[in-house]
C-alpha cells in the first residue's frame, strides 16, 4: 500500500519530517507543503536528513508555497520535484492514502 | 504624561504564513509605534524567514505582508537584529534578506539598511538590555 506523506512544519521547529522519513516505507512519496518547504532548500542543517530521505522515498515540494516564502527552484536540493496544486491532486490520486505529519 | 522611555524588543521566532505569529507581531509593532518607545526587532530561529526578500504569495491566496517590513523605519523602528547562527543553520546569508532604510525626521540622517546580523553573545546582551520583550 503506497502512501503520500505530507509535512507542513519546518525541520527546525518540529521533528515531523524526521519522523516521517523514519517511518515511511521505501517507495513512498513525501510532499513538503506550507512551512515544510524550507526543508527542501540547499545549505541548511536539515540538508543531510533530506538527502538521506531521497534515497528511500520520492520527495516533492509545493511550488506556490515555496514562491510565497521567497525562494526559487534553483535553491532546491537536487532530486526534489516541484509540483503545483494540480500535481498535489495527482499525487493524492496516485497513492492509496494521504498521511499528514503535523 | 509619562516621559519614561522603555526599550521594547519584539522577539520573532516563527516563519511567515504557516502560522499567524509573524503577521501578528508586525501588527503590534506598527500599533506600538504610537507610544514613542525605543523599539527594536529581533529575528531568531525560523523568524529569520520573515525577512527573506522576493516573497510572492499570489499562488497561495494569502496577503503578502513582507513589503511592510521595509516601512518599519517610518514607524520609528531604528534597530533590527538577525541572529547569525539562525541564518547559517538555514543556509541563508544577509543577501537573502530585505534591506530596511531609516531616516531620522529631525536630523535628516539616513541609514541605508538597519538590518544587522549579530552573533549569539550580542543577542544575549540585547535581550538583557531590553526592559520588555514581546514574544512571537
Amino acid at each position: 500500500m503506497s502512501i503520500l506523506h505530507t509535512v507542513n512544519k519546518t525541520p527546525f521547529e518540529r521533528n515531523s519530517l524526521e519522523s516521517c522519513l523514519k517511518y515511511a516505507s521505501p517507495g513512498a512519496a513525501v510532499l513538503l507543503i506550507e512551512d515544510g518547504v524550507y526543508a527542501a532548500l540547499v545549505g541548511s542543517s536539515a540538508e543531510s536528513l533530506v538527502k538521506s530521505g531521497l534515497g528511500k522515498v520520492s520527495v516533492y515540494v509545493l511550488g506556490p508555497d515555496l514562491k510565497a516564502r521567497g525562494f526559487r527552484e534553483d535553491r532546491l536540493i537536487e532530486g526534489i520535484q516541484v509540483v503545483d496544486y494540480a500535481g498535489f491532486v495527482d499525487l493524492t490520486t496516485e497513492h492509496d492514502k494521504v498521511q499528514a505529519w503535523l | 504624561m509619562s516621559e519614561v522611555v522603555k526599550k521594547f524588543m519584539y522577539l520573532n521566532r516563527k516563519a511567515p504564513y504557516g502560522t499567524i505569529y509573524a503577521w501578528e507581531s508586525l501588527e503590534v509593532v506598527l500599533i506600538g509605534a504610537a507610544f514613542d518607545q525605543e523599539v527594536s526587532l529581533m529575528f531568531v530561529d525560523d523568524g529569520v524567514y520573515q525577512l527573506v526578500k522576493g516573497q510572492d504569495t499570489t499562488g497561495i491566496g494569502m496577503k503578502n505582508f513582507s513589503p511592510t517590513y521595509r516601512t518599519l523605519g517610518d514607524y520609528e523602528v531604528k534597530t533590527i537584529y538577525v541572529d547569525a547562527d539562525s541564518l547559517a543553520a538555514r543556509g541563508l546569508t544577509q543577501d537573502d534578506l530585505v534591506a530596511i532604510a531609516y531616516e531620522d525626521m529631525d536630523t535628516e540622517e539616513e541609514i541605508e539598511n538597519i538590518v544587522e546580523v549579530v552573533d549569539a553573545a550580542r543577542v544575549t546582551e540585547l535581550m538583557d538590555e531590553a526592559d520588555v520583550v514581546f514574544s512571537f
